[in-house]
């Protein structure tokens, strides 16, 4: 299992050695850092740790005060979000000298695997009624409520997060969670019932490493574009119909939309030119 | 896990295996006063975290504070005298470390209390056998620690009823205006918006627990 050969050739953070009920779970390992699943406290109370080991490459006084800085400003930014209603996970604990951070266990899976999975089935439904299956999604067919509904759950997310003065610095559907609904939290509308049930649950955000605190609109507007351009990559059939969604759900959560969506035009006049140029 | 009557014992996930964690609450204690005292001279008999069970709302709350208590022990990094003091310290939110204790520890006052106990035995081939060695220097210094000499040291000075440690009695006991001015939950108008009550306390206890994890952050 790659989650095996990971912890060999790797050494987990300290705290990760001491006794557990089950062994801790490499999900995944980027450049910085690396993710793990474990339990904090008591063997029912599953976890994610995010550990930043120590980069060799780096100078040793930088990269501790690299990694102390990461770590403290991810622990605030999240902690910011949960205490205003922002679904975020919670922070459990930190240790910035040895480079991890301990939170709440998000269940579900990354949105843009629920995204994928959705538009796959749509292309394979689409298939067998003998057509392409490459038609931009529009949004308008009534299977497609599910992915409106998700499109403006995204929106609503990011603008409540805009509006408490958090910008994501990395927004993509790789760092949003769908969570299944919890108890009483389901919308009473704004979701289908009827559908299959793959892109239902709540939108949880995280991996809050570039986040930082501010009232920008400029830094607002780069979010949203980084998060569409990430989006249009990751999901070109469904490109148009995400940019709608988001913005008018992003409007409906955020007083400030307007000017925001306004700097968006022009950071994205910006990217058109830089990729003229280019 | 439990092996006595009135101690709760933990062991927490992600702790060395010779750190145990030993718990247990007494309501209507009468001599709060007396206790306190023994805390204030360093009494070595009475090294515990005596905690006013007011501010708890969970034993999750209590857990928190242990496994980051145990934690600085282990890394060396303590800012109190004791792992105890560190644990009572863990429940703050921020870094006055004696209004921690003003806030979070036993007072003359406290009617109810929450009491834990780390123990910290050495490595044993056996689990059979007691925990033993003890260095010469301090060998005729104390009796060792166990779970049963705690219960019964506890049962000997604490008077008072005691309690299960579970998150039912935790709750006849906590005050929540003293909970919510301590971890700051007064302006968050969004938990006031949850109807459901199951709900509103957990997102209670996670902003409690994130507040105390943020503590020096
Ligand atoms: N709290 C959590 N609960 C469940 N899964 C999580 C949680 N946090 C992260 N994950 C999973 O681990 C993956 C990586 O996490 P994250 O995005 O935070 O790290 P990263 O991209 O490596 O970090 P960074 O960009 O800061 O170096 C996520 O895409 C998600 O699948
Ligand atoms: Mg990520």
């Amino acid at each position: 299992m790659a989650a095996d050969s990971g912890a060999q050739q790797f050494p987990l953070p300290a705290i990760l050695e001491y006794p557990s009920s089950t062994p801790p779970e490499l999900i995944t390992q980027g450049a910085e850092g690396r993710l793990y699943k474990s339990t904090y406290l008591l063997p029912s109370i599953p976890c994610a740790l995010k550990y930043r080991p120590p980069k060799p490459w780096r100078h040793p006084v930088l990269d501790a005060r690299l990694t102390r800085h990461r770590i403290l400003s991810e622990a605030r930014n999240l902690a910011k979000c949960r205490r205003e209603g922002v679904p975020v996970p919670t922070v459990y604990a930190t240790d910035e000298s040895a480079g991890w951070l301990m939170m709440e266990w998000v269940a579900g899976g990354p949105v843009r695997a629920a995204i994928n999975e959705w538009l796959q089935r749509r292309r394979d439904s689409e298939q067998a009624e003998g057509r392409s299956g490459d038609a931009i999604v529009e949004g308008t067919r009534e299977e497609d409520a599910d992915l409106v509904a998700l499109l403006r759950r995204i929106g609503a997310a990011v603008g409540h997060m805009h509006k408490v003065g958090i910008v994501h610095g990395d927004l993509t559907t790789s760092n949003m969670m769908l969570r299944p609904w919890e108890k009483g939290k389901e919308p009473t509308n704004g979701h289908n019932v009827e559908g299959d049930g793959l892109l239902e649950g709540e939108i949880v955000i995280i991996d809050f490493g570039l986040a930082s605190q501010s009232s920008s609109d400029e830094d607002r507007a780069v979010d949203l574009y980084v998060l569409e351009r990430a989006f249009a990559s990751t999901h070109p059939r469904a490109e148009k119909l995400f940019t709608a969604m988001l913005e008018s759900a992003y409007k409906d959560a955020f007083k400030q939309a307007p000017i925001v969506l306004k700097k968006l035009e022009d950071v994205r006049m910006r990217g058109r030119k830089r990729s003229m140029l280019g | 896990m439990s092996t006595s009557s009135i101690l709760e014992t933990v062991q927490l996930e992600h702790i060395p295996s010779t750190h145990s964690v030993h718990i247990a609450v007494f309501r209507d204690v009468e001599n709060a006063a007396f206790l306190h005292q023994q805390l204030l001279a360093r009494n070595p008999d009475f090294e515990y975290a005596l905690i006013d069970a007011g501010v708890i709302t969970s034993s999750l709350q209590v857990l928190s504070a242990a496994f980051r208590a145990i934690n600085v022990q282990v890394a060396g990094t303590m800012r109190t005298p004791n792992v105890h003091s560190e644990i009572v310290w863990s429940l703050s939110p921020n870094n006055n470390i004696a209004e921690s204790y003003r806030r979070y520890g036993i007072t003359p006052e406290s009617r109810d209390l929450i009491i834990v106990k780390v123990l910290v035995t050495p490595l044993v081939s056996s689990s059979s056998s007691p925990p033993a060695v003890e260095t010469d220097s301090d060998a005729s210094a104390k009796p060792l620690l166990t779970p049963q000499t705690i219960e019964e040291h506890l049962l000997t000075h604490v008077k008072g009823r005691p309690v299960p440690f579970t998150d039912l009695t935790l709750g006849e006991l906590t005050d929540w205006g003293r909970v919510r001015k301590y971890y700051k939950l007064n302006g968050v108008s969004w938990l006031d918006k949850i109807k459901d009550p199951a709900t509103k306390d957990k997102e209670m206890n996670m902003l409690i627990m994130s507040g105390m994890a943020l503590r020096g952050v």
